[in-house]
């Protein structure tokens, strides 16, 4: 290594901009910080030498001097910015609406978005935010936090330490705020310092070298954000592991008892009733607002016990259920047991417990019962013997009637949201059946032939509740991440790195300051301090950019 | 009478006082020759009254919370108010750090055309879904908006920069990009004139249109230029739709809100042609010469230092009290929703505005356009991803 000693007498390490001493600038290095074409010197990290500017040969070096670049880093930042918002041009698949025609991506984009909603899903836009490129955006911008702050924090540490009160003159009327007075008694110069103190700066002095230096600790601010950051990329990565995230949904019934997903059938959940409260109409404060809105919900509740399964460990055994929490899960008001935590996120209103038919001979008008049977949905027997003789057999049962897209009836779900039955009849005393389709709005006649006719006659329903069932174990690491970023940008935004020097020279002095932000609050301390002296104001001099 | 009037009577209170303060911060900026105490005096007045204005408006606040039982921070009127109420807050504070005037002449008019904006939702208290019944509503919601109205101090400055900073003399792209952000405001102010307007005039026809499965029926309250896709006119004796808007357009309402649009960008080209019309010349070389007397390197300072007063307090409101708060509702703290996304766009801009801000050649005007543009994203996440992208942020 080829260390640089400076005429101060300082050996500082190759690649330095200001020696760290006394701030007087190398000869040869000064393109590094851009200074050789500015009035001003360029003070962002104190001049320091920084391993990507220093080395750059080798393979690792030029990676290094990549990603450490701010230029790169606001690039990444930039493109995922970009790809964020392309994300959000048309829904993602999980945001399809419910209502849409087709709700698979492949009909959906192009159906409803043209040639340009195609070309969206074909560059797999609709899932972007699992897309490989986006986390891999995401993977390089950690990257680039880590070689930054390396980059920066060590030497810009040790150039703020080494620092002594006594600075180079070159390196005093090159900063932003300056002045060089002719005359200056000892007595104003006690008092700056005085002065200064008394605003909380530390002052220090060698040989008549003053050096007043306040907030020092919010250089570090960026550093310190900076790990808050990685800890949350860290515990994104974590998160994508199954130990450390279940997520499960749930669907039960008032009164069902179900094991939990997610539990190893350890837990299962009884539904005591699922409540759905609405707003009342008459609230003399909202009544103008819910006249135009119709209903709006007020409470989605469903009351729970959560059971313990004390024999999960024999196998075949049926469950011996422990209670072990009684709880009301609201909206913002989960439960919580053993680490898992189970929100109410959903519920289906009328869903079928049971259906009533009767039959009756297709030509009476007046549809007079001679027979009923009852169906309970979930468990539905395969046959029905009735009082007058008739019996009546489950052909065919779709708990969730739909049509498949070749026109084939079909169940979507195994829930009775839409029962449908082929059902056989056959009256008293004969062999032939007489087949309907029987569902809600539907009545159909297999063979247009029948004597006697199948109704609905009535039906009941529940409410079905949804729940989701979490384990995040990765929360306290996202915490202490969001926790870590919030001081370090507070430190390093709410506080600011002032530092105040003076330098005698002859029978005046120079009087030079920097600051990392806030350059009003600097100038307002330096007034304060050498209010009613013979100290010349320091000139602001800051050269804009156009 | 009954706290909503009283409510309402604080909030009209508020908005006629920033009116009057904006007066006097243009006494601060407009005699050259008075004397420093003269301004002082001006500058001091206008900063009690634009208070006043922000105590009454609390007052609104506060009254409204009262009345319906909730903070009033439920839907796109009371959000937008007081996020309008957070941008003075913003520039109280800036003012007492700078102690400069002339913002208020730039920031209080500004601040005057949101709450304007706002008071064109419906105003009525509604009450509140279960998702939103919990306390985290007011600590998420009010947080944001108080960074939001920080930040909105930076486009503040930066707007000014670029008003005094680009040379108007003869025709540029960037006098051209600036003189369009001024126009957008004269957007806005299209939008509540022509609502107002109708609304005065009680207008209203029905339209019946086909929204997937679902057959919807929509009111518009403004005539008609764009039906709703496939949509049939229903209310007889009024004016017929030109046009329909088109189908890729989505969303509950899109073909009324394109209508809403349409009709904000006519009545605003108006607007603005009569004003330049009258000035005969650009709106952005017309108000350079009162930003004369001001110094560029103070508004380059307040532009960034708005930003990092703001920046992580939007990043405790809009992201981690966010999170937090999506993980007790819906047990998860992310869910690419795209208000969220917008957040974190909002986020990342600012981010790299920061970062720029390290680099040499990005101080000064090219901060000012950053400024510009980061608030411009804040007011598309308010405005355009609650109203025209669907999501859980839907409101209105």
């Amino acid at each position: 290594m080829n260390k640089i000693k400076c005429e101060c007498g300082h050996i500082n390490p190759e690649g330095t901009v200001l020696c760290e001493a006394c701030g007087k600038p190398i000869e040869g290095n000064q393109h590094i910080d851009g200074n050789d074409k500015k009035l001003l010197l360029n003070m962002r990290y104190e001049g320091s030498a920084r391993r990507s500017q220093t080395y750059r040969k080798s393979f690792v070096d030029k990676v290094w001097s990549f990603f450490s670049s701010v230029k790169v880093g606001v690039w990444l930042i930039v493109l995922a910015l970009v790809a964020s918002m392309i994300g959000t041009l048309f829904p993602q698949q999980q945001f399809i609406p419910p209502n849409a025609e087709s709700r698979d991506p492949a009909v959906y984009y192009e159906a409803q978005f043209g040639m340009v909603g195609k070309i969206y899903y074909q560059l797999g836009f609709h899932e972007m935010y699992s897309s490989w490129w986006y986390l891999i955006l995401l993977g390089l911008i950690g990257v680039s936090l880590v070689i930054c702050s390396l980059d920066r924090f060590v030497p810009l540490y040790k150039a703020l330490k080494i620092q002594k009160p006594r600075r180079h003159e070159t390196f005093l009327n090159r900063q932003r705020f300056f002045s060089e007075t002719e005359e200056v008694s000892k007595a104003d110069i006690g008092q700056v310092k005085e002065k200064l103190r008394k605003q909380r700066y530390k002052v220090t002095e060698q040989n008549g070298h003053i050096l007043a230096e306040k907030g020092r600790f919010s250089r570090w601010g960026p550093y310190v954000n900076h790990i808050g950051l990685i800890i949350i990329l860290l515990a994104a990565i974590l998160r994508s592991t199954p130990i450390m995230f279940t997520d499960e949904y749930v669907w039960v019934r008032d009164g069902e008892t179900t094991v939990i997903p997610g539990t190893k059938g350890d837990y299962y959940v009884e539904n005591k009733q699922f409540i759905l409260d609405t707003h009342d109409p008459e609230d003399e404060r909202f009544k103008d607002a819910l006249e135009i809105s119709g209903a709006v919900a007020s409470n989605f509740q469903t009351d729970v016990v959560i059971y313990k399964a004390t024999n999960n460990d024999v196998p075949g055994a049926k469950p011996e259920l422990e209670p072990i929490l009684t709880e009301s899960i609201q909206m913002n008001k989960p439960a919580k047991f053993n680490g898992y935590t189970l929100y109410q996120s959903g519920y289906q209103p009328n869903e079928f417990s049971s259906m009533t038919f009767k039959i009756h001979e297709t030509d009476d008008e007046d549809a007079t019962a001679i027979d009923s049977f009852t169906i309970n949905l979930f468990e539905p027997e395969s046959e029905y013997i009735l009082d007058n003789g008739f019996r009546a057999v489950i052909d065919q049962y779709y708990p969730d009637y739909y049509l498949d897209d070749d026109g084939i009836p079909a169940s979507e779900t195994n829930y009775p949201r839409n029962p449908a039955f082929v059902l056989a009849v056959y009256p008293p005393e004969t062999s032939l059946p007489e087949v309907s389709f029987i569902g809600i709005g539907r009545n159909i006649d297999a063979t247009g032939e029948n004597e006697y006719k199948v109704a609905i006659q009535d039906f009941e329903t529940h409410f079905v509740s949804g729940m989701t069932l979490r384990v995040d174990r990765t929360l306290i690491f996202f915490g202490l991440g969001a926790a870590i970023f919030m001081i370090g940008v507070i430190q390093g935004m709410y506080w600011q790195h002032r530092r105040v020097w003076i330098h005698p020279k002859n029978n005046g002095l120079l009087l030079a300051a920097h600051t990392n932000k806030n350059w009003f609050g600097l100038a307002r301390d330096i007034e304060k301090a050498i209010e009613k002296t013979n100290i010349k104001m320091v000139e602001a001099r800051q050269e804009l950019d156009k | 009478m009954d706290l909503v009037n009283l409510s309402g009577n604080l909030l009209y209170a508020a908005f006629i006082l920033y009116l009057i303060a904006t007066l006097f911060f243009g006494a601060t900026i407009r005699d050259k020759r008075s004397t420093k105490s003269k301004k002082g005096i001006s500058g001091n007045i206008a900063i009690t009254i634009t208070i006043l204005g922000f105590l009454a408006q609390l007052g609104y606040f506060i009254t409204r919370w009262m009345a319906s039982g909730h903070a009033p921070l439920g839907n796109m009127f009371e959000f937008v108010t007081f996020l309008g109420m957070a941008m003075v807050l913003g520039f109280i504070i800036i003012y007492f750090m700078y102690r400069i005037g002339f913002l208020g002449l730039f920031a209080l008019p500004l601040a005057m055309i949101i709450i304007a904006y706002a008071s064109m939702f419906p105003t009525q208290l509604a009450p509140l879904v279960p998702t939103l019944n919990t306390s985290w509503l007011y600590i998420h919601v009010s947080t944001v908006a108080v960074g939001q109205g920080i930040l909105f101090i930076s486009f503040v400055a930066g707007l000014m920069y670029l008003i005094k900073k680009i040379d108007q003399k003869k025709r540029t792209k960037k006098n051209i990009g600036l003189e369009l952000i001024l126009y957008m405001i004269f957007l806005f102010v299209g939008f509540i004139v022509s609502t107002t307007t109708f609304s005065i005039m009680d207008y209203d026809a029905t339209f019946e249109y086909q929204d997937g499965t679902q057959i919807i029926e929509t009111e518009y309250r403004l005539p008609a230029i764009a039906a709703p896709n496939n949509g049939v006119l229903l209310t007889e004796n009024v004016m017929e739709p030109w046009f329909e808007a088109p189908g890729w357009m989505q969303g509950a309402d899109a073909g009324r809100k394109f209508n809403t649009v349409i009709w904000s960008v006519i009545t605003g080209t108006i607007l603005y042609g009569l004003t330049v019309l009258i000035l005969r010349k650009r709106v952005g070389a017309a108000l350079q010469p009162l930003l004369r007397g001001v110094k560029a390197e103070l508004l380059d300072e307040i532009m960034y230092r708005a930003v990092t007063i703001g920046f992580p307090i939007f990043t405790l409101g809009g992201l981690i009290f966010a999170s937090i708060w999506a993980q007790i509702a819906w047990g998860r703290f992310w869910g690419w929703d795209p208000k969220e996304v917008w957040a974190l766009i909002t986020w990342f801009f600012y981010a790299a505005f920061l970062h720029l801000r390290l680099s040499r050649g990005w101080h000064g005007e090219k901060s000012g356009w950053l400024a510009v543009i980061g608030f411009g994203i804040i007011l598309f996440n308010l405005i355009v991803v609650n109203l025209v992208i669907a999501g859980l942020h839907s409101y209105a």
